[in-house]
């Protein structure tokens, strides 16, 4: 990378990413979604708006989800960092949540889904989420252009049912299975 | 089909694991070595002439190596014809940094290349442009007056029917009127993945260019075409979109750019564009329509008059259905439609999901609202009376209509026998509720399309059409046919597509993906089946003995007797004992018109909604929703939920939330971003019930599929709008419903 003499030079800088500690030298101007997309070629953090507005690069640091697109790479020398790409096991085996996107079709382009997940463990950690009310409330940061909504919903209602916590059911929520298909 | 072992059944994406783990890459996310990073810098006026571009301070920055502007690029094609693109509207398309000409706020009029991206961005921000700016028009109220009959001959694209009947004295006649005027903003389509190209520069100049489009064969032939480059010498790849909803229909900007940028530096370049950016081409049409409808005291539907007009830019004619469908939706034997388009300093409009048909619908089914309301008449009731048994406007019958069904199961979820006829009649503690519905219509296109498929000895099945999967579910259904035509585990099987160099494949859009496409998969798959069972007959001691192919199933990786299962063979067994490594097919699957062409091939919806009304504040919430669709055979009932889901959050959306806002004084869109760009949220968003209702077509396609992007779309934002008329009393005619308009 060749910085202008004018330009402020980079910084070594220590973020351990998905449990590997991994060195680098980013300028000041660098973002926390630049440094992983362009730098660390982990794509799997999105870009959907780069002002704060849309959750595609919400990623957990320290547990916590935050947008990676508002915060410099700089600022999180030493933090613990969690991509989408750090999610399942060492086997392969999905995190219950990303198992769930795939069953209940959470997702239809993918474009919002790593952050959407990302944002689901951190709601988790934070653990305000009793009712469906508060799901929602707590998930309208990560926009869904495809209008998944419903079907994230499930699958963040399943996941929570597999750690014995059930969200308190929808007042108007209908006792409907989710398709019908007449034969 | 033999069995129904795939389709038809809900299987989980099989891209699913790659989307929810991050691994799949989207174009802005091939990061090639050495690459290099496009910024765009945007016109701040409307319409007038560049003057003078001082690149001099972006220049002296050290790592930035080029700024591309229209003084300095080289000569490009020159006719028009080779900037259209498989559906470009007539005119003359823009071409990026071709002159000093301005003709809309937000052309690109430079680009910055830098080492970084970072550096690229601030570079721009130092690029001087200065113009000689002209009055401009983007206010479409004053537009309108030089409006005008759109030219035929888009692809795709179909004028108003002439008029039937004699629909203005039938109007001046009826008992019971309505005429009204509607309204319709501008909207974008805003996925989530921005649009971005990168291009891979190769040995001799050849490039690779992972861009982000619904067709990576238009784009390449465009490409191809501006460049003057031989088509061997570009490939275009596009295995994820993060989105489209028609905007990457035709090529964007960044994909010029970014080749432009590459071939002149002879480097690998990105260019993604910003989500400012992405209000800065393709728009839904903003349109100002009127309806009359006349009707019988017994609430008979005696005239439907539809005029709408639309935007278009100022060098090409945007045409898209918009009144059509008033002639189709409902009996009537007295119809006139008409529709125009005027030009404004805006980019040219673009198709965004159920282009038209959703203007349009909003518009005719708030006016049957409105009349059956005056008639004192249930509005299902109402449709349910004007019943279209047959297509009017082409004067044919239905290939299949279960509409019927759609009204009667959705009706009947819904509760809709419980609704009071009165407005403002139902509450739940301080606010109003409010019930509406709305039908829609979509056609059921079918387009020709290729496909190639490959059985490799160890038993995988690859098969591949340069389509793309917007999110539509493209791989999952045909990874189902063709696991389910050859009889093959759904896990040995891949299909691959957003490849230039794959067989022929049209833009995926129009809902017609499905039908073309998935023909093309299965027909190929039925020739390879021939060609199996041909090679196994040839077989020393062939288990099948001289049976024909009808005698044969194809099932769990194998062919086998009907009557004697126990006689068969693996498929790879008769590659291997035929010493085959490979075995392939292709085909190009073409619609059989003769036999389409006696029908008219439509998919149908019916949408019921409630809403809750905050009566101190105005503030609208959708409560519940269910959908029942007649959309042909449904191949797989978990991602064609998912499309119906999708095509419902667009209808309450755009009847509550979305409109792309000018400035006139500028000429440019003011809410140009994700926070003042209104899209709904979680919140926003209610459980969705959605009904496929069966339906039997024979004639559509081989496999009976109408597509599903665009119905769920169509006809939802009439039925929110006519609930909050049943809540409130009140009927909102410009779409958005915001709460300023119910105050
Ligand atoms: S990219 Fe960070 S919030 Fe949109
Ligand atoms: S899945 Fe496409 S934006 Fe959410």
């Amino acid at each position: 990378m060749h910085a202008s003499s004018s330009l402020a030079p980079p910084e070594t800088i220590t973020l351990t990413i998905n449990g590997q500690a991994r060195q680098m030298a980013v300028q000041p101007w660098v973002t926390l979604l630049d440094a992983l997309r362009e730098h660390l070629d982990l794509t799997g953090t999105k870009k959907g708006c780069d002002h704060g507005q849309c959750g595609a690069c919400t990623v957990l640091v320290d547990g916590k989800r935050i947008n990676s697109c508002l915060t410099l790479a700089v600022m999180r020398d030493g933090a613990e960092i969690t991509t989408i790409e750090g999610l399942a096991g060492e086997d392969g085996a999905l995190h219950p949540v990303q198992a769930a996107f795939v069953e209940h079709d959470a997702f239809q382009c993918g474009y919002c889904t790593p952050g959407q997940i990302c944002s689901i463990v951190g709601m988790m950690n934070e653990g305000h989420a009793r009712t469906d009310e508060d799901i929602r409330e707590l998930m309208s940061g990560n926009l869904c252009r495809c209008g998944a909504y419903p079907n994230i919903m499930d699958a963040i209602r399943q996941t929570l049912r597999e750690r014995g916590e059930k969200p308190a059911s929808e007042k108007n929520a209908t006792p409907i299975p989710a398709y019908h298909l007449a034969e | 089909m033999t069995a129904t072992q795939y389709v038809g059944k809900p299987v989980s994406r099989v891209d699913g694991r790659a989307k929810v783990t991050g691994a799949a890459k989207y174009a802005g996310e091939f990061n090639v070595p050495r690459l290099t990073y496009g910024v765009i810098v945007s016109s701040t006026v409307a319409k007038g002439r560049i003057t003078r571009i001082d690149a001099t301070a972006a220049l002296a920055l050290e790592g930035v190596i080029e700024v591309l502007t229209h003084e300095n690029t080289p000569r490009l094609a020159w006719l028009d014809r080779s900037y259209q693109d498989q559906i470009a509207p007539n005119g003359s398309p823009f071409r990026p940094l071709h002159d000093d000409k301005v003709v809309y706020s937000g052309q690109p009029v430079a680009l910055v290349v830098a080492e970084n991206f970072e550096l690229a961005r601030y570079a721009a921000s130092l690029v001087r442009v200065e113009y000689a700016p002209e009055p401009h028009q983007t206010n479409f109220d004053d537009a309108m007056a030089e409006a005008y009959e759109p030219p035929t001959g888009r692809a795709g694209y179909t004028p108003p029917p002439k008029p039937r009947g004699e629909a203005d004295q039938a109007f001046a006649d009826a008992k019971y009127q309505v005429s009204a005027q509607y309204a319709t903003p501008t909207e974008h389509h805003n996925p989530m993945e921005n649009y971005a190209t990168t291009v891979a520069y190769g040995e001799e100049g050849k490039l690779t260019v992972y861009d982000k489009t619904q067709g990576a064969q238009n784009v390449q032939a465009y490409l191809a075409s501006v460049f003057s480059m031989s088509s061997d010498d570009v490939r275009v790849i596009s295995p994820f979109v993060g989105g489209g909803f028609g905007s990457g229909l035709r090529p964007v900007y960044n994909v010029f750019l970014a080749v432009l940028a590459a071939r002149q530096l002879k480097r690998s370049v990105r260019v993604s564009l910003t989500r400012q950016q992405m209000f800065t081409f393709s728009h839904r049409s903003e349109t100002r329509q009127e309806v009359r409808l006349g009707a019988a005291r017994d609430g008979q539907l005696e005239a439907i008059i539809h005029e709408a007009f639309a935007d278009t830019s100022t060098f090409e004619d945007f045409a898209e259905g918009i009144v059509n469908w008033s002639g189709l939706l409902h009996q009537c034997d007295n119809v006139r439609l008409e529709y125009r388009i005027a030009p404004m300093d805006v980019y040219t409009p673009a198709d965004m999901r159920a282009p038209g048909a959703t203007q349009g619908t909003f518009a005719l089914e708030c006016a049957v609202d409105e009349l059956a309301h005056r008639l004192g008449m249930d509005p299902l009731e109402f449709r349910l009376k004007n019943y279209a048994e047959r297509d009017q406007n082409l004067d044919k019958p239905f290939s299949s209509k279960e509409l019927r069904e759609c009204y009667r199961q959705g009706a009947e979820r819904f509760g809709w026998s419980q609704r009071n006829l009165e407005p403002r009649s139902m509450r739940r503690g301080n606010r109003l509720i409010g019930w509406g519905m709305s039908t829609g219509a979509w056609e059921a296109m079918q387009d020709k399309a290729g496909a190639k498929a490959t059985l490799h000895v160890d038993g995988r099945l690859i098969v591949g059409s340069a389509t793309a999967d917007i999110g539509t579910g493209t791989y999952t259904i045909m990874t189902q046919i063709a696991a389910e035509t050859l009889g093959i585990p759904l896990e040995r099987v891949e299909f691959q597509l957003g490849d230039s160099t794959l067989p022929f494949s049209p833009v995926e859009g129009g809902s017609w993906t499905a039908a073309s496409v998935g023909t093309a998969v299965k027909e190929v798959c039925e020739a390879l089946r021939e060609k199996l069972f041909k090679l196994a007959g040839k077989i020393h001691d062939s288990p099948l003995g001289d049976a024909t192919l009808e005698d044969v199933v194809f099932e769990n990786g194998e062919v086998r007797l009907h009557r004697d299962s126990a006689r068969g063979i693996a498929l790879t067994e008769i590659l291997r004992r035929s010493d085959m490594a490979t075995l392939d097919e292709e085909v190009t699957a073409k619609p059989k018109m003769l036999e389409q062409s006696g029908y008219s091939r439509h998919s149908h919806q019916v949408t019921f909604v409630e809403v809750e009304v905050e009566e101190d504040i105005g503030m609208v919430r959708v409560t519940r929703v269910v959908d029942a669709v007649a959309g042909g055979r449904i191949l797989n009932p978990k991602t064609a939920r998912s499309q119906i889901l999708g095509g419902v959050v667009w209808g309450i959306s755009m009847a509550l939330h979305e409109e792309t806002l000018s400035d006139h004084a500028f000429g440019r869109f003011m809410n140009h971003n994700l926070a003042e760009y209104h899209i709904p949220v979680n919140k926003d968003i209610p459980e969705i019930d959605v009904i496929f209702v069966h339906e039997d077509d024979t004639i559509v396609n081989p496999l009976g599929a109408k597509g599903l992007g665009e119905i769920g779309l169509v006809g939802t934002a009439a039925a929110v709008a006519n609930a909050v008329f049943h809540a409130t009393g009140k009927r909102v005619r410009h779409l958005p419903v915001t709460l300023d308009k119910l105050l």
